[in-house]
């Protein structure tokens, strides 16, 4: 559950008065206009920017900073995919969270990345450098990771962006079948003709909150051209 | 062919190579994910110039004098950088490449003054052979900190350089590990001052790494195999020297360069020569 959850970039407001209450097994979509602050949304519910105002709870308590059942999987442009690490080593940086410092990395660690390649259909890819992945196989990749992490929400940022069509139905199903699994997704998106097949609840917005409920209810032809028409002033997601 | 070993000059020049090859190749993992040979060729520069302040200012060269003058000058140049770049409107980089090379000159007008560490050539390119026994124990201590610092810390070390906001929600201290990096760095440039000199120990520092990039995608054998190619290259480096008389830190470097060029040309999977023959 989100509750009027706000950020302020200095003096400048991204984002105010977001609520929403969803639950596991929910695909929700936060659709807006660019600069709307749906990558904001995201990244303060990951804890990767601070929360101005509002709070967010999971499953009962609330998650001051960062849940480790919470991952984050960024927009490709932001991801440095020139690091030198192979698949598998990004999926182990799933771990870390479970290990801590100290932590030997063990067996049960090995399977839980085991099992996110063979989930994913990465596993023959493991050994690969991540910038030597087409954009699904990337996106799989950082998936993998997130599942081994054992993540229960997964905050996707623009997912479907730069896929081609196979890649972008591949990994419609993938997310079908992750919240079938019991994840809750929570993806930004801007592509509003497809938005009622991939998501079941969405969130519109634009520096506000302007309604949320399902898909198919939010989206309407008025509902849009208040989002899209009205002007933002701090256009900077 | 004479027998090197036997020799307690080179036994004790070889186990500094090796222990500072191998410190400082390990390290390089570090230099090479971050992408900053450059910044480190301008803080090895830097070195020059702290570390004889320091001298002139105590009357005496020991290895924290070294250390403190090293780090001082580094983050003075640093920084420096930073404001310069932040006030006005000259971009980092450059002011950067000003604020070393100054430094840099300032050290070796400081050297002129300095009668008993004054020799120039020893500064700029080491000499490993004068190592003695208590630089020995300080290469074997500072290779152990940077050990096991980097192996202690490799996980929050590994996702702030990869992904430092993730690091950062998580509850990795992420400034503090970029001090520890700089900290570590600066005390990888100190021994490697003794083998290579200034001028040349960003190759120690970048090379090894660089090499093994082009051969593995793994990110741990780029540290450990770093390691490997930095002691086992300055060893090799260390018998060159001895039987052609070429001086011993050009010739690390130089085992250093050539080792990354071979792999550059020959590295099964990313060598140019593979990838000209496949296509």
């Amino acid at each position: 559950m989100i509750d009027n959850v706000g950020v302020a970039y200095g003096p400048v407001s991204a984002l105010h008065g977001i609520s929403l209450a969803t639950s596991c097994g929910n695909r929700v979509a936060l659709i807006g206009p660019n600069g709307a602050g749906k990558s904001t949304l995201l990244k303060a519910i990951a804890g990767l920017v601070p929360r101005q105002t509002g709070t967010i709870q999971w499953r009962g308590t609330a998650v001051k900073k960062w849940s480790r059942e919470f991952a984050y999987l960024p927009q490709r442009e932001e991801v440095d995919w020139d690091f030198p690490i192979t698949v598998r080593g990004l999926v182990e940086m799933g771990r870390f969270p479970h290990l801590g410092l100290w932590k030997r990395y063990s067996d049960s660690d090995d399977n839980a990345v085991d099992h996110a390649l063979q989930t994913l259909a990465i596993a023959d890819l493991q050994a690969r450098q991540i910038c030597e992945l087409s954009g699904g196989q990337q996106q799989r990749a950082f998936l993998a990771r997130a599942l081994a992490q054992e993540a229960h929400v997964l905050l996707l940022d623009e997912p479907f962006t730069g896929l081609d069509r196979n890649a972008s139905e591949s990994l419609a199903n993938l997310l079908a079948a992750l919240s079938e699994e019991g994840r809750l997704i929570l993806s930004s998106h801007h592509d509003l003709d497809s938005a009622p097949d991939l998501f079941n609840e969405c969130l519109l917005l634009n520096h506000s909150q302007l309604g949320f409920g399902p898909t198919t209810e939010i989206l309407t032809p008025q509902l849009i051209a208040e989002a899209f028409t009205t002007p933002d002033p701090a256009s900077d997601d | 062919m004479l027998d090197p070993f036997h020799d307690p000059f080179f036994q004790r020049a070889l186990l500094a190579g090796l222990l500072i090859g191998f410190t400082n190749g390990f390290f390089s993992g570090f230099v090479v994910v971050r992408r900053t040979a450059l910044s480190v060729s301008a803080l090895s520069h830097t070195m020059l110039p702290g570390i004889a302040l320091g001298i002139l200012i105590t009357g005496t060269l020991t290895q924290v004098n070294a250390f403190i003058g090293a780090l001082t000058a580094a983050l003075f140049v640093g920084l420096g950088s930073v404001v310069v770049s932040r006030t006005s409107r000259v971009a980092q980089g450059t002011a950067l490449a000003i604020l070393y090379t100054t430094a840099f000159a300032l050290g070796v007008a400081v050297l002129k003054y300095l009668h008993n560490y004054g020799d120039l050539e020893h500064w700029l390119f080491g000499d490993i052979r004068l190592v003695s026994s208590s630089d020995l124990w300080l290469a074997f201590g500072i290779g152990s900190i940077i050990l096991l610092g980097s192996n202690i810390f490799f996980r929050p070390l590994l996702l702030t350089l990869f992904e430092s906001d993730v690091a950062a929600a998580q509850g990795v201290p992420v400034r503090a590990m970029s001090y520890l990096l700089f900290g570590m760095l600066i005390l990888a440039l100190v021994t490697s001052l003794q083998a290579v000199g200034c001028v040349l120990s960003v190759g120690l520092l970048v090379a090894p790494a660089a090499t093994l990039s082009l051969l593995t995608n793994r990110t741990p054998l780029l540290f450990w195999g770093g390691g490997l190619v930095g002691a086992l290259g300055s060893v090799f480096a260390l018998l060159l020297a001895y039987w052609t008389d070429i001086p011993a830190g050009p010739a690390i470097v130089i085992v250093l360069g050539t080792l990354f060029l071979l792999a550059f040309l020959l590295s099964p999977k990313y060598g140019l020569l593979p990838r000209i023959r496949t296509s």
